[in-house]
Protein backbone atom coordinates (compact mmCIF):
# COMPACT_ATOMS: atom_id res chain seq x y z
CA UNK A 1 0.00 0.00 0.00
CA UNK A 2 1.48 3.75 -0.42
CA UNK A 3 0.91 5.98 1.88
CA UNK A 4 -2.13 8.86 0.99
CA UNK A 5 -0.15 11.65 -0.37
CA UNK A 6 0.07 14.76 1.42
CA UNK A 7 -1.75 17.86 0.84
CA UNK A 8 -0.56 20.90 2.54
CA UNK A 9 -3.76 22.73 4.04
CA UNK A 10 -2.90 25.65 1.95
CA UNK A 11 -2.84 23.51 -1.37
CA UNK A 12 -5.83 21.56 -0.42
CA UNK A 13 -7.56 25.52 0.12
CA UNK A 14 -6.15 26.31 -2.95
CA UNK A 15 -7.59 23.40 -5.07
CA UNK A 16 -11.34 23.76 -3.03
CA UNK A 17 -11.28 27.52 -4.00
CA UNK A 18 -10.45 26.44 -7.53
CA UNK A 19 -13.43 24.01 -7.48
CA UNK A 20 -15.60 26.40 -6.03
CA UNK A 21 -14.45 28.99 -8.76
CA UNK A 22 -14.82 26.83 -11.57
CA UNK A 23 -18.56 25.64 -10.38
CA UNK A 24 -19.44 29.63 -10.76
CA UNK A 25 -17.80 30.11 -13.96
CA UNK A 26 -19.86 27.17 -15.49
CA UNK A 27 -22.69 28.78 -14.57
CA UNK A 28 -22.22 32.16 -15.50
CA UNK A 29 -20.98 31.05 -18.65
CA UNK A 30 -24.11 28.64 -19.34
CA UNK A 31 -26.24 32.08 -17.95
CA UNK A 32 -24.65 34.13 -21.13
CA UNK A 33 -24.67 31.09 -23.30
CA UNK A 34 -28.10 30.98 -23.12
CA UNK A 35 -28.21 34.73 -23.58
CA UNK A 36 -26.75 34.19 -26.97
CA UNK A 37 -29.20 31.08 -27.97
CA UNK A 38 -32.23 33.45 -27.47
CA UNK A 39 -32.58 35.70 -30.77
CA UNK A 40 -31.77 32.05 -32.42
CA UNK A 41 -34.66 30.30 -30.80
CA UNK A 42 -37.15 32.71 -33.43
CA UNK A 43 -35.59 31.54 -35.86
CA UNK A 44 -35.70 27.46 -35.07
CA UNK A 45 -39.33 27.79 -33.66
CA UNK A 46 -40.77 30.18 -36.52
CA UNK A 47 -39.44 27.87 -39.67
CA UNK A 48 -41.20 24.76 -37.89
CA UNK A 49 -44.63 26.96 -37.51
CA UNK A 50 -47.05 27.45 -40.10
CA UNK A 51 -48.66 30.22 -38.43
CA UNK A 52 -45.51 32.07 -36.78
CA UNK A 53 -45.52 35.51 -36.25
CA UNK A 54 -42.91 37.91 -34.95
CA UNK A 55 -43.65 36.38 -31.20
CA UNK A 56 -41.72 33.26 -30.07
CA UNK A 57 -43.48 29.92 -29.29
CA UNK A 58 -42.99 26.42 -29.29
CA UNK A 59 -44.89 25.30 -32.49
CA UNK A 60 -47.93 23.14 -31.37
CA UNK A 61 -47.29 20.87 -33.99
CA UNK A 62 -43.85 21.16 -35.89
CA UNK A 63 -44.12 21.18 -40.09
CA UNK A 64 -42.01 21.96 -42.78
CA UNK A 65 -44.78 23.95 -44.62
CA UNK A 66 -42.63 27.01 -44.74
CA UNK A 67 -39.56 24.95 -45.85
CA UNK A 68 -41.90 23.35 -48.77
CA UNK A 69 -43.02 26.87 -49.33
CA UNK A 70 -40.07 28.69 -50.03
CA UNK A 71 -38.04 26.14 -51.94
CA UNK A 72 -39.31 27.17 -54.89
CA UNK A 73 -36.90 28.29 -58.33
CA UNK A 74 -37.78 32.11 -57.60
CA UNK A 75 -37.61 32.78 -54.24
CA UNK A 76 -34.94 30.33 -52.98
CA UNK A 77 -32.86 28.70 -55.72
CA UNK A 78 -32.30 31.84 -58.25
CA UNK A 79 -31.24 34.10 -55.23
CA UNK A 80 -28.82 31.28 -54.04
CA UNK A 81 -27.34 30.27 -56.97
CA UNK A 82 -26.55 34.16 -57.78
CA UNK A 83 -25.25 34.34 -54.07
CA UNK A 84 -23.29 31.16 -55.22
CA UNK A 85 -21.78 33.01 -58.46
CA UNK A 86 -20.73 36.02 -56.11
CA UNK A 87 -18.94 34.76 -53.46
CA UNK A 88 -17.26 31.87 -55.56
CA UNK A 89 -16.57 34.61 -58.18
CA UNK A 90 -15.06 37.25 -54.83
CA UNK A 91 -13.01 34.28 -53.75
CA UNK A 92 -11.41 32.86 -56.77
CA UNK A 93 -10.44 36.48 -57.88
CA UNK A 94 -9.19 37.74 -54.53
CA UNK A 95 -7.11 34.17 -54.07
CA UNK A 96 -5.43 34.62 -57.56
CA UNK A 97 -4.47 38.29 -56.98
CA UNK A 98 -3.36 37.75 -53.52
CA UNK A 99 -1.18 34.54 -54.01
CA UNK A 100 0.35 36.70 -57.23
CA UNK A 101 0.95 39.58 -55.05
CA UNK A 102 2.24 37.58 -51.88
CA UNK A 103 4.81 35.93 -53.89
CA UNK A 104 7.16 38.69 -54.38
CA UNK A 105 6.28 40.27 -51.12
CA UNK A 106 7.47 36.87 -49.64
CA UNK A 107 10.40 35.87 -51.59
CA UNK A 108 12.37 39.63 -51.98
CA UNK A 109 13.30 41.90 -49.89
CA UNK A 110 12.95 45.13 -50.91
CA UNK A 111 11.78 49.10 -49.70
CA UNK A 112 8.84 48.56 -51.29
CA UNK A 113 7.65 45.42 -48.97
CA UNK A 114 7.23 47.86 -45.44
CA UNK A 115 5.30 50.45 -46.90
CA UNK A 116 3.20 48.17 -49.43
CA UNK A 117 2.41 46.11 -46.39
CA UNK A 118 1.37 49.21 -44.13
CA UNK A 119 -0.59 49.85 -47.09
CA UNK A 120 -2.45 46.99 -47.32
CA UNK A 121 -3.20 46.93 -43.45
CA UNK A 122 -4.53 50.52 -43.35
CA UNK A 123 -7.19 49.27 -46.32
CA UNK A 124 -8.22 46.49 -43.86
CA UNK A 125 -9.13 49.51 -41.74
CA UNK A 126 -11.04 51.28 -44.32
CA UNK A 127 -15.30 51.32 -43.37
CA UNK A 128 -16.58 49.89 -46.59
CA UNK A 129 -20.23 50.84 -45.80
CA UNK A 130 -18.70 54.84 -45.89
CA UNK A 131 -17.64 54.11 -49.27
CA UNK A 132 -20.92 52.95 -50.60
CA UNK A 133 -21.91 56.04 -51.93
CA UNK A 134 -19.09 56.61 -53.77
CA UNK A 135 -19.03 53.65 -55.20
CA UNK A 136 -22.27 53.56 -56.75
CA UNK A 137 -21.35 57.02 -58.26
CA UNK A 138 -18.04 55.99 -59.79
CA UNK A 139 -20.81 52.49 -60.89
CA UNK A 140 -22.79 55.49 -62.57
CA UNK A 141 -20.42 56.87 -64.27
CA UNK A 142 -18.99 53.82 -65.71
CA UNK A 143 -22.24 52.09 -66.53
CA UNK A 144 -21.30 49.11 -64.18
CA UNK A 145 -24.36 49.16 -62.66
CA UNK A 146 -26.35 45.73 -61.79
CA UNK A 147 -23.66 44.02 -63.06
CA UNK A 148 -22.66 40.81 -61.74
CA UNK A 149 -18.88 40.47 -62.10
CA UNK A 150 -18.36 44.51 -61.28
CA UNK A 151 -20.07 43.61 -58.12
CA UNK A 152 -17.82 40.44 -58.05
CA UNK A 153 -14.36 42.99 -58.55
CA UNK A 154 -15.95 45.68 -55.98
CA UNK A 155 -16.02 42.73 -53.23
CA UNK A 156 -12.54 40.99 -54.12
CA UNK A 157 -10.81 44.55 -53.80
CA UNK A 158 -12.37 44.86 -50.64
CA UNK A 159 -11.60 41.61 -49.18
CA UNK A 160 -8.16 42.07 -50.92
CA UNK A 161 -6.05 43.97 -48.25
CA UNK A 162 -6.77 41.15 -45.33
CA UNK A 163 -6.61 38.13 -47.85
CA UNK A 164 -2.99 39.48 -48.99
CA UNK A 165 -2.00 40.09 -45.50
CA UNK A 166 -2.72 36.53 -44.62
CA UNK A 167 -1.63 34.79 -47.93
CA UNK A 168 2.06 36.40 -47.17
CA UNK A 169 2.07 35.24 -43.98
CA UNK A 170 1.09 31.22 -45.24
CA UNK A 171 3.73 31.88 -47.79
CA UNK A 172 6.26 32.88 -45.70
CA UNK A 173 6.22 29.34 -43.48
CA UNK A 174 6.78 27.47 -46.83
CA UNK A 175 10.31 26.81 -46.58
CA UNK A 176 12.84 28.60 -49.47
CA UNK A 177 14.84 25.80 -49.72
CA UNK A 178 12.25 23.80 -51.54
CA UNK A 179 12.30 25.84 -54.27
CA UNK A 180 15.98 26.49 -54.72
CA UNK A 181 15.66 22.97 -55.62
CA UNK A 182 13.41 23.43 -58.40
CA UNK A 183 15.39 25.97 -59.53
CA UNK A 184 18.25 24.03 -60.15
CA UNK A 185 16.46 21.71 -61.77
CA UNK A 186 15.70 24.22 -64.18
CA UNK A 187 12.28 25.23 -63.27
CA UNK A 188 11.10 29.00 -63.63
CA UNK A 189 10.21 31.49 -60.34
CA UNK A 190 6.52 31.02 -61.31
CA UNK A 191 6.61 27.33 -62.10
CA UNK A 192 8.49 26.79 -58.52
CA UNK A 193 5.67 28.64 -57.39
CA UNK A 194 2.66 26.65 -58.93
CA UNK A 195 4.29 23.32 -58.71
CA UNK A 196 6.10 23.69 -55.27
CA UNK A 197 4.45 26.50 -52.97
CA UNK A 198 1.16 26.44 -53.57
CA UNK A 199 -0.23 22.48 -53.31
CA UNK A 200 2.08 23.49 -49.65
CA UNK A 201 0.41 26.16 -48.94
CA UNK A 202 -3.23 24.39 -49.72
CA UNK A 203 -4.65 24.06 -46.39
CA UNK A 204 -3.87 27.94 -46.02
CA UNK A 205 -5.43 28.98 -49.57
CA UNK A 206 -8.39 27.39 -48.12
CA UNK A 207 -8.77 29.10 -45.15
CA UNK A 208 -8.29 32.08 -47.09
CA UNK A 209 -10.97 31.11 -50.02
CA UNK A 210 -13.49 30.30 -47.33
CA UNK A 211 -13.15 33.48 -45.92
CA UNK A 212 -13.49 35.62 -48.15
CA UNK A 213 -16.45 33.43 -49.63
CA UNK A 214 -17.94 33.27 -45.99
CA UNK A 215 -17.61 37.49 -46.03
CA UNK A 216 -19.03 38.02 -49.56
CA UNK A 217 -21.97 34.88 -48.95
CA UNK A 218 -23.23 37.36 -45.91
CA UNK A 219 -22.96 40.86 -47.31
CA UNK A 220 -25.90 42.43 -47.35
CA UNK A 221 -25.01 45.85 -47.96
CA UNK A 222 -22.78 45.36 -51.13
CA UNK A 223 -25.19 43.93 -53.59
CA UNK A 224 -28.14 46.02 -52.02
CA UNK A 225 -26.67 49.01 -53.46
CA UNK A 226 -25.14 47.54 -56.74
CA UNK A 227 -27.28 44.97 -57.94
CA UNK A 228 -30.66 46.36 -58.96
CA UNK A 229 -32.56 44.03 -60.97
CA UNK A 230 -34.19 40.73 -58.82
CA UNK A 231 -32.62 38.08 -61.26
CA UNK A 232 -29.09 39.45 -60.29
CA UNK A 233 -29.86 39.41 -56.35
CA UNK A 234 -27.88 37.47 -53.99
CA UNK A 235 -30.46 35.40 -51.30
CA UNK A 236 -29.04 38.48 -49.06
CA UNK A 237 -30.92 40.97 -50.99
CA UNK A 238 -34.25 39.28 -51.75
CA UNK A 239 -34.63 37.89 -48.49
CA UNK A 240 -34.92 41.85 -47.36
CA UNK A 241 -37.67 41.93 -50.37
CA UNK A 242 -39.29 38.88 -48.83
CA UNK A 243 -39.24 40.95 -45.44
CA UNK A 244 -39.94 44.64 -46.37
CA UNK A 245 -42.04 45.13 -49.76
CA UNK A 246 -44.52 42.42 -49.93
CA UNK A 247 -46.91 43.66 -47.65
CA UNK A 248 -47.72 40.87 -44.85
CA UNK A 249 -44.46 39.27 -44.03
CA UNK A 250 -44.74 35.22 -44.17
CA UNK A 251 -42.88 35.12 -40.93
CA UNK A 252 -42.90 31.69 -40.83
CA UNK A 253 -41.22 31.60 -44.74
CA UNK A 254 -38.64 34.19 -43.69
CA UNK A 255 -37.15 32.24 -40.64
CA UNK A 256 -37.52 29.34 -42.59
CA UNK A 257 -35.63 31.17 -45.93
CA UNK A 258 -32.75 32.47 -43.21
CA UNK A 259 -32.11 29.02 -42.31
CA UNK A 260 -31.49 27.34 -45.50
CA UNK A 261 -29.31 30.67 -45.99
CA UNK A 262 -27.33 30.51 -43.51
CA UNK A 263 -26.52 26.58 -43.60
CA UNK A 264 -23.81 26.68 -46.07
CA UNK A 265 -21.87 29.21 -44.32
CA UNK A 266 -22.03 27.22 -41.14
CA UNK A 267 -20.92 24.49 -42.49
CA UNK A 268 -17.99 26.35 -43.79
CA UNK A 269 -16.99 27.56 -40.52
CA UNK A 270 -17.57 24.05 -38.70
CA UNK A 271 -14.98 23.13 -41.39
CA UNK A 272 -12.23 25.56 -41.09
CA UNK A 273 -12.69 26.41 -37.63
CA UNK A 274 -11.66 22.41 -37.12
CA UNK A 275 -8.01 23.21 -38.27
CA UNK A 276 -7.54 26.97 -37.99
CA UNK A 277 -10.00 28.83 -36.03
CA UNK A 278 -7.58 31.29 -34.51
CA UNK A 279 -6.70 32.21 -38.30
CA UNK A 280 -10.14 32.59 -38.87
CA UNK A 281 -10.94 34.96 -35.89
CA UNK A 282 -7.64 37.45 -36.58
CA UNK A 283 -8.53 37.20 -40.44
CA UNK A 284 -12.04 38.33 -39.40
CA UNK A 285 -10.77 41.47 -37.93
CA UNK A 286 -12.51 44.17 -39.97
CA UNK A 287 -15.56 43.29 -41.59
CA UNK A 288 -17.04 46.39 -42.75
CA UNK B 1 24.62 47.49 -64.10
CA UNK B 2 22.40 49.15 -62.19
CA UNK B 3 19.87 50.14 -64.80
CA UNK B 4 19.24 46.37 -65.38
CA UNK B 5 18.78 45.59 -61.87
CA UNK B 6 16.33 47.95 -61.89
CA UNK B 7 14.64 46.06 -64.44
CA UNK B 8 14.79 43.29 -63.46
CA UNK B 9 13.36 44.54 -59.35
CA UNK B 10 10.48 45.80 -61.17
CA UNK B 11 9.88 42.45 -63.55
CA UNK B 12 10.33 40.89 -59.90
CA UNK B 13 7.33 42.43 -58.91
CA UNK B 14 5.12 42.69 -61.69
CA UNK B 15 2.88 40.45 -60.11
CA UNK B 16 1.37 42.54 -57.65
CA UNK B 17 0.26 44.71 -60.68
CA UNK B 18 -3.57 43.01 -60.58
CA UNK B 19 -3.74 43.69 -56.64
CA UNK B 20 -2.41 46.92 -57.77
CA UNK B 21 -5.07 47.79 -60.13
CA UNK B 22 -8.14 46.28 -58.16
CA UNK B 23 -6.94 48.28 -55.04
CA UNK B 24 -6.39 51.72 -57.28
CA UNK B 25 -9.53 51.50 -59.18
CA UNK B 26 -12.50 49.90 -56.54
CA UNK B 27 -11.05 51.05 -53.38
CA UNK B 28 -8.79 54.37 -53.96
CA UNK B 29 -10.61 55.38 -56.68
CA UNK B 30 -13.90 55.84 -54.35
CA UNK B 31 -12.07 56.77 -51.79
CA UNK B 32 -10.82 59.74 -54.35
CA UNK B 33 -14.27 60.36 -56.19
CA UNK B 34 -15.87 60.78 -52.81
CA UNK B 35 -13.61 63.58 -51.53
CA UNK B 36 -14.34 65.10 -54.81
CA UNK B 37 -18.16 64.23 -55.27
CA UNK B 38 -18.54 66.02 -51.64
CA UNK B 39 -17.80 69.19 -53.28
CA UNK B 40 -20.51 68.93 -55.80
CA UNK B 41 -23.74 69.15 -55.75
CA UNK B 42 -23.97 65.63 -57.56
CA UNK B 43 -27.85 64.01 -57.56
CA UNK B 44 -29.08 60.78 -57.75
CA UNK B 45 -31.00 61.78 -60.69
CA UNK B 46 -32.75 64.63 -62.70
CA UNK B 47 -30.43 67.71 -63.98
CA UNK B 48 -27.99 67.21 -61.22
CA UNK B 49 -26.95 63.54 -61.74
CA UNK B 50 -25.47 64.56 -65.45
CA UNK B 51 -24.19 66.99 -65.26
CA UNK B 52 -22.77 67.93 -60.98
CA UNK B 53 -21.98 71.69 -60.21
CA UNK B 54 -18.94 71.94 -58.15
CA UNK B 55 -19.83 73.94 -54.85
CA UNK B 56 -17.33 74.27 -52.98
CA UNK B 57 -17.57 73.60 -49.30
CA UNK B 58 -21.22 74.56 -49.30
CA UNK B 59 -22.04 70.23 -48.31
CA UNK B 60 -19.82 70.90 -45.89
CA UNK B 61 -21.60 73.83 -44.33
CA UNK B 62 -24.86 72.66 -44.61
CA UNK B 63 -23.80 69.31 -42.33
CA UNK B 64 -22.44 72.29 -39.88
CA UNK B 65 -25.64 73.48 -39.87
CA UNK B 66 -27.99 70.53 -39.76
CA UNK B 67 -29.49 69.81 -36.80
CA UNK B 68 -29.40 65.99 -37.43
CA UNK B 69 -25.67 65.84 -38.68
CA UNK B 70 -24.66 66.40 -34.36
CA UNK B 71 -27.15 64.85 -33.45
CA UNK B 72 -25.90 61.56 -35.70
CA UNK B 73 -22.49 62.22 -34.99
CA UNK B 74 -23.71 61.58 -30.61
CA UNK B 75 -25.59 58.28 -31.81
CA UNK B 76 -22.57 56.78 -33.31
CA UNK B 77 -20.47 57.61 -30.59
CA UNK B 78 -23.19 55.92 -28.05
CA UNK B 79 -23.12 53.18 -30.14
CA UNK B 80 -19.48 52.70 -30.65
CA UNK B 81 -18.99 53.29 -26.78
CA UNK B 82 -21.93 51.49 -25.16
CA UNK B 83 -21.82 48.08 -27.87
CA UNK B 84 -18.33 48.29 -29.08
CA UNK B 85 -15.83 49.56 -26.38
CA UNK B 86 -18.02 48.66 -23.15
CA UNK B 87 -20.30 46.07 -24.18
CA UNK B 88 -18.17 43.83 -26.91
CA UNK B 89 -14.93 44.40 -25.25
CA UNK B 90 -15.39 43.77 -21.58
CA UNK B 91 -18.15 41.01 -22.29
CA UNK B 92 -15.41 39.14 -24.98
CA UNK B 93 -12.72 39.49 -21.88
CA UNK B 94 -15.53 38.28 -19.00
CA UNK B 95 -15.83 35.41 -21.68
CA UNK B 96 -12.47 34.63 -21.65
CA UNK B 97 -11.09 34.87 -18.53
CA UNK B 98 -14.49 32.46 -17.72
CA UNK B 99 -13.88 30.45 -20.40
CA UNK B 100 -10.31 29.50 -18.80
CA UNK B 101 -11.93 28.48 -15.18
CA UNK B 102 -15.13 26.59 -16.08
CA UNK B 103 -15.02 22.55 -17.62
CA UNK B 104 -13.83 22.61 -21.31
CA UNK B 105 -17.24 21.14 -22.57
CA UNK B 106 -18.75 24.09 -20.88
CA UNK B 107 -16.33 26.36 -22.69
CA UNK B 108 -16.73 25.07 -25.96
CA UNK B 109 -20.39 24.50 -25.82
CA UNK B 110 -20.78 28.17 -24.97
CA UNK B 111 -18.59 29.12 -27.16
CA UNK B 112 -19.98 27.59 -29.91
CA UNK B 113 -23.37 29.98 -28.82
CA UNK B 114 -21.19 32.93 -28.53
CA UNK B 115 -19.52 32.62 -32.02
CA UNK B 116 -22.82 31.38 -34.05
CA UNK B 117 -24.30 34.83 -33.43
CA UNK B 118 -21.32 36.37 -34.99
CA UNK B 119 -21.05 33.66 -38.52
CA UNK B 120 -24.42 34.05 -39.28
CA UNK B 121 -25.10 36.01 -42.25
CA UNK B 122 -25.52 39.49 -41.43
CA UNK B 123 -29.08 40.35 -42.61
CA UNK B 124 -30.37 37.01 -41.07
CA UNK B 125 -28.48 37.98 -37.61
CA UNK B 126 -30.09 41.66 -38.36
CA UNK B 127 -33.55 39.84 -38.55
CA UNK B 128 -33.68 37.95 -35.48
CA UNK B 129 -32.37 40.90 -33.63
CA UNK B 130 -35.27 42.35 -34.61
CA UNK B 131 -37.69 39.56 -34.17
CA UNK B 132 -36.10 39.42 -30.65
CA UNK B 133 -37.11 42.96 -29.55
CA UNK B 134 -40.35 43.53 -31.36
CA UNK B 135 -43.27 44.56 -29.71
CA UNK B 136 -44.43 40.72 -29.01
CA UNK B 137 -41.03 39.24 -29.35
CA UNK B 138 -38.88 37.21 -27.24
CA UNK B 139 -37.55 39.68 -24.86
CA UNK B 140 -40.92 41.20 -24.11
CA UNK B 141 -42.79 37.50 -23.77
CA UNK B 142 -39.85 36.71 -21.35
CA UNK B 143 -40.85 39.66 -19.43
CA UNK B 144 -44.44 39.29 -19.13
CA UNK B 145 -43.75 35.30 -18.00
CA UNK B 146 -41.87 36.85 -14.92
CA UNK B 147 -44.63 39.35 -14.34
CA UNK B 148 -42.67 42.52 -15.84
CA UNK B 149 -43.72 45.46 -18.13
CA UNK B 150 -42.49 45.13 -21.18
CA UNK B 151 -42.34 48.18 -23.87
CA UNK B 152 -41.96 48.50 -27.54
CA UNK B 153 -38.15 48.92 -27.22
CA UNK B 154 -37.37 49.23 -30.91
CA UNK B 155 -39.98 52.65 -31.01
CA UNK B 156 -39.19 53.65 -27.39
CA UNK B 157 -35.73 52.86 -27.09
CA UNK B 158 -33.77 52.01 -30.19
CA UNK B 159 -30.88 52.64 -29.18
CA UNK B 160 -30.35 50.37 -26.02
CA UNK B 161 -31.86 47.77 -28.47
CA UNK B 162 -29.31 48.23 -31.62
CA UNK B 163 -26.47 48.45 -28.88
CA UNK B 164 -27.32 45.08 -27.32
CA UNK B 165 -27.95 43.74 -30.34
CA UNK B 166 -24.60 44.22 -31.39
CA UNK B 167 -23.26 43.56 -28.37
CA UNK B 168 -24.82 39.91 -28.90
CA UNK B 169 -23.82 40.17 -32.68
CA UNK B 170 -19.97 40.92 -32.33
CA UNK B 171 -18.81 40.16 -28.81
CA UNK B 172 -17.27 36.60 -30.65
CA UNK B 173 -14.66 38.52 -32.20
CA UNK B 174 -13.33 40.20 -28.41
CA UNK B 175 -13.64 37.17 -27.46
CA UNK B 176 -11.70 34.90 -29.98
CA UNK B 177 -8.41 37.29 -29.53
CA UNK B 178 -9.00 37.18 -26.09
CA UNK B 179 -8.78 33.71 -25.39
CA UNK B 180 -5.71 33.71 -27.92
CA UNK B 181 -3.92 36.26 -25.59
CA UNK B 182 -5.13 34.80 -22.62
CA UNK B 183 -3.50 31.41 -24.13
CA UNK B 184 0.05 33.05 -24.07
CA UNK B 185 0.00 34.50 -20.38
CA UNK B 186 3.09 32.56 -18.59
CA UNK B 187 1.53 30.30 -16.34
CA UNK B 188 4.36 30.70 -13.81
CA UNK B 189 4.11 34.49 -13.64
CA UNK B 190 -0.05 34.26 -12.26
CA UNK B 191 0.97 31.11 -9.91
CA UNK B 192 4.18 33.07 -8.68
CA UNK B 193 1.53 35.63 -7.80
CA UNK B 194 -1.21 33.00 -6.01
CA UNK B 195 2.03 31.96 -3.99
CA UNK B 196 2.13 35.87 -2.77
CA UNK B 197 -1.44 35.62 -1.43
CA UNK B 198 -2.72 37.29 -4.69
CA UNK B 199 -6.39 36.91 -4.94
CA UNK B 200 -8.32 35.70 -8.80
CA UNK B 201 -8.85 39.65 -8.81
CA UNK B 202 -5.35 41.34 -8.05
CA UNK B 203 -3.82 38.54 -10.12
CA UNK B 204 -6.15 39.77 -13.11
CA UNK B 205 -5.59 43.19 -13.10
CA UNK B 206 -2.38 43.07 -11.68
CA UNK B 207 -0.73 40.51 -13.93
CA UNK B 208 -2.97 39.27 -16.35
CA UNK B 209 -4.28 42.92 -17.76
CA UNK B 210 -1.16 44.47 -18.05
CA UNK B 211 0.33 41.27 -19.45
CA UNK B 212 -1.88 41.13 -22.43
CA UNK B 213 -2.18 44.92 -22.47
CA UNK B 214 -1.14 44.87 -26.42
CA UNK B 215 -3.91 42.63 -27.54
CA UNK B 216 -6.52 45.01 -25.39
CA UNK B 217 -5.36 47.69 -27.34
CA UNK B 218 -5.73 46.21 -30.79
CA UNK B 219 -9.26 44.60 -30.19
CA UNK B 220 -10.24 47.69 -28.71
CA UNK B 221 -8.99 49.63 -32.23
CA UNK B 222 -10.72 47.04 -34.32
CA UNK B 223 -14.14 46.86 -32.72
CA UNK B 224 -14.28 50.18 -32.91
CA UNK B 225 -13.71 50.21 -36.72
CA UNK B 226 -15.85 47.06 -37.30
CA UNK B 227 -18.48 49.03 -35.50
CA UNK B 228 -18.37 52.56 -37.04
CA UNK B 229 -19.40 50.41 -40.82
CA UNK B 230 -22.31 48.77 -39.12
CA UNK B 231 -25.11 49.35 -41.43
CA UNK B 232 -27.26 46.10 -42.05
CA UNK B 233 -28.40 45.88 -38.03
CA UNK B 234 -29.44 49.61 -37.85
CA UNK B 235 -30.78 49.18 -41.24
CA UNK B 236 -33.13 46.29 -40.78
CA UNK B 237 -34.01 46.89 -37.07
CA UNK B 238 -34.92 50.52 -36.93
CA UNK B 239 -34.23 51.80 -40.50
CA UNK B 240 -32.83 54.92 -38.32
CA UNK B 241 -35.88 55.83 -37.09
CA UNK B 242 -38.05 56.73 -35.14
CA UNK B 243 -37.66 60.01 -36.36
CA UNK B 244 -34.05 59.24 -36.76
CA UNK B 245 -33.61 58.66 -33.06
CA UNK B 246 -31.19 56.25 -34.20
CA UNK B 247 -29.59 57.48 -37.70
CA UNK B 248 -25.74 56.70 -37.01
CA UNK B 249 -23.64 58.40 -39.09
CA UNK B 250 -23.66 55.41 -42.26
CA UNK B 251 -27.42 55.07 -41.94
CA UNK B 252 -27.21 59.14 -42.34
CA UNK B 253 -25.40 59.12 -45.03
CA UNK B 254 -27.10 56.19 -47.34
CA UNK B 255 -30.29 58.44 -46.27
CA UNK B 256 -29.45 61.53 -47.61
CA UNK B 257 -27.58 59.93 -50.96
CA UNK B 258 -30.57 57.25 -51.59
CA UNK B 259 -33.46 58.40 -50.02
CA UNK B 260 -33.50 61.79 -50.94
CA UNK B 261 -31.22 61.27 -53.84
CA UNK B 262 -28.13 64.23 -52.86
CA UNK B 263 -25.42 62.36 -53.43
CA UNK B 264 -23.19 65.02 -53.09
CA UNK B 265 -24.48 65.61 -49.64
CA UNK B 266 -24.27 61.59 -48.48
CA UNK B 267 -20.91 61.85 -49.82
CA UNK B 268 -19.64 64.34 -47.35
CA UNK B 269 -21.13 62.65 -44.89
CA UNK B 270 -19.04 59.31 -46.11
CA UNK B 271 -16.13 61.32 -45.85
CA UNK B 272 -16.35 62.51 -42.63
CA UNK B 273 -17.14 58.48 -41.80
CA UNK B 274 -13.89 57.81 -43.60
CA UNK B 275 -11.82 60.24 -41.89
CA UNK B 276 -12.68 59.07 -38.64
CA UNK B 277 -12.03 55.44 -39.98
CA UNK B 278 -8.55 56.74 -41.21
CA UNK B 279 -7.26 58.34 -37.91
CA UNK B 280 -8.29 54.65 -36.01
CA UNK B 281 -6.62 53.09 -38.99
CA UNK B 282 -3.71 55.13 -38.38
CA UNK B 283 -3.60 54.63 -34.43
CA UNK B 284 -3.77 51.04 -35.05
CA UNK B 285 -0.86 50.70 -37.58
CA UNK B 286 1.34 52.63 -34.67
CA UNK B 287 -0.22 50.25 -32.48
CA UNK B 288 1.27 47.41 -34.20
CA UNK B 289 4.42 48.89 -35.21
CA UNK B 290 5.19 48.93 -31.37
CA UNK B 291 4.09 45.99 -30.77
CA UNK B 292 6.74 44.29 -33.16
CA UNK B 293 9.24 46.96 -33.78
Amino acid sequence: MTAPVQVSPQVARARGARQRGSAMADAVLLIIGACFLLPLLWLVFGSLDAAAGHGTRVPQQPVLDNFAAVLTPDLLFRPLWNSVLLSAGTGTVTLAAAVLAAYPLSRYRSRFNSPFMYGVLFGTCLPVTAIMVPVYGLFVQLQLLDSLPATVLFLAATSLPMAIWMTRNFMDAVPLALEEAAWMDGASRMAALRTIVLPLMRPGLGVVFIFVFIQAWGNFFVPFVLLLSEARQPAAVSIFSFFGQHGAVAYGQLAAFSILYSVPVLALYVIVGRGSGAALALSGAVRG
Amino acid sequence: MPATHRARQVARYLPVLPAILLLAVFLAGPVLWAFHASLTNAGLTGRNARNPQWVGLENYQRLLQDPVFPFSVGLTVVFVAGSAILGQNLLGLALAVLMRRARPAVAATVGTAVVAAWVLPEIVAAFAAYAFFSRDGTLNQLLGAMGQPGTDWLYAVPMVALVLANVWRGTAFSMLVYRAALGGVPAELSEAAHMDGAGPWQRLVFITLPVIRGSIATNLMLVTLQTLAVFTLVWVMTAGGPANASTTLPVLAYQEAFRFGDIGYGTAVAVVLLLLGAVFGVAYLRLLREQRP
